[in-house]
């Protein structure tokens, strides 16, 4: 358990540390939603936002070799659920423009008054979601 | 120069990702649940993610950027629909899957079918946000 806490904190200094080098490198926030949904959208540093994208997808194939297990993500196999849930957070971070990224690391980060409420706001859903689906419901 | 640092930036995020667990959706379900077996790792991760960051904002005070431009300014703080529904609708999304845009992307070599179809429900939520939006916004004029 602990273990999973420590490489919790070493995964988290690497994001962070992903984030500050896009910030200070490019000026440009850094959130997964905003970089793919500006794409999605067709707006300008299109090359910008690919070679983000590649750069999120190709680390862990080289990484996987090194690791004690392949990753998993234990997805649910209930594809309903999966095209709704696709659906709510596609919208849903484009609507209110940030993700755990950009209004969660970069946001709090910044003190910025709407990533925290956005932040607060996610994660109150979420948790009223998990407790309703599979508690009351025991739907997931 | 730019791609460059968007390249080194998304490798850092996506190895974080990994290494955190973030792409399993277990241990992110099992934060938000807390009334089932919570998993405190999110916290963790949250917290190490926020500490680079804070030095990078007070990095930014009398600088520019290394690639030119300027830092993006701070929104003003209001609160609008926009923002209180589209977090409420991503809550719920991320809830019933534990997946947020970061992971489901850097889980795509290994995130199987589900993975990949949760990819496109994603993409095609985000087609339909800007008129999702302008919906919200005359609603909001009209109340």
């Amino acid at each position: 358990m602990y273990i999973e806490w420590i490489w919790g904190l070493a995964g988290g200094l690497l994001i962070g540390l992903g984030a500050a080098v896009y910030l200070l490198g490019n000026g440009r926030i850094m959130g997964a939603s905003g970089i793919l949904g500006g794409l999605v959208d067709g707006s300008d540093r299109t090359l910008e936002r690919l070679s983000f994208i590649a750069g999120v997808i190709a680390t862990p194939l080289v990484l996987s070799p090194l690791l004690s297990s392949a990753p998993m993500t234990h997805l649910t196999d209930n594809f309903a659920v999966i095209v709704i849930a696709g659906l709510l957070v596609g919208a849903g971070t484009r609507i209110a423009n940030g993700c755990t990224s950009g209004h969660g690391v970069c946001g709090i980060s910044r003190f910025s008054v709407r990533g925290i409420i956005a932040t607060l706001i996610y994660i109150g859903a979420g948790g009223a979601t998990i407790a309703l689906m599979r508690h009351i419901w025991g739907l997931i | 120069m730019r791609v460059l640092v968007s390249m080194l930036a998304g490798s850092l995020f996506g190895a974080g990702l990994l290494i955190s667990g973030m792409t399993d959706t277990t241990k992110v379900q099992g934060w938000l649940d807390v009334f089932g077996n919570w998993d405190p790792t999110l916290a963790f991760v949250m917290g190490g993610a926020i500490l680079p960051m804070l030095i990078a904002w007070r990095m930014t005070a009398h600088r520019r950027p290394l690639t030119g431009g300027q830092f993006p300014k701070m929104s003003p703080p209001e609160l609008d629909r926009r923002l209180i529904i589209g977090s409420v609708m991503f809550g719920m999304g991320w809830g019933l899957s534990g997946l947020c845009p970061g992971p489901a992307i850097a889980s795509i070599t290994y995130g199987g079918l589900g993975g990949l179809v949760f990819l496109a429900a994603m993409i095609t939520g985000m087609f339909a946000a800007p008129g999702l939006g302008a919906q919200l916004d005359r609603s909001a004029n009209a109340a």
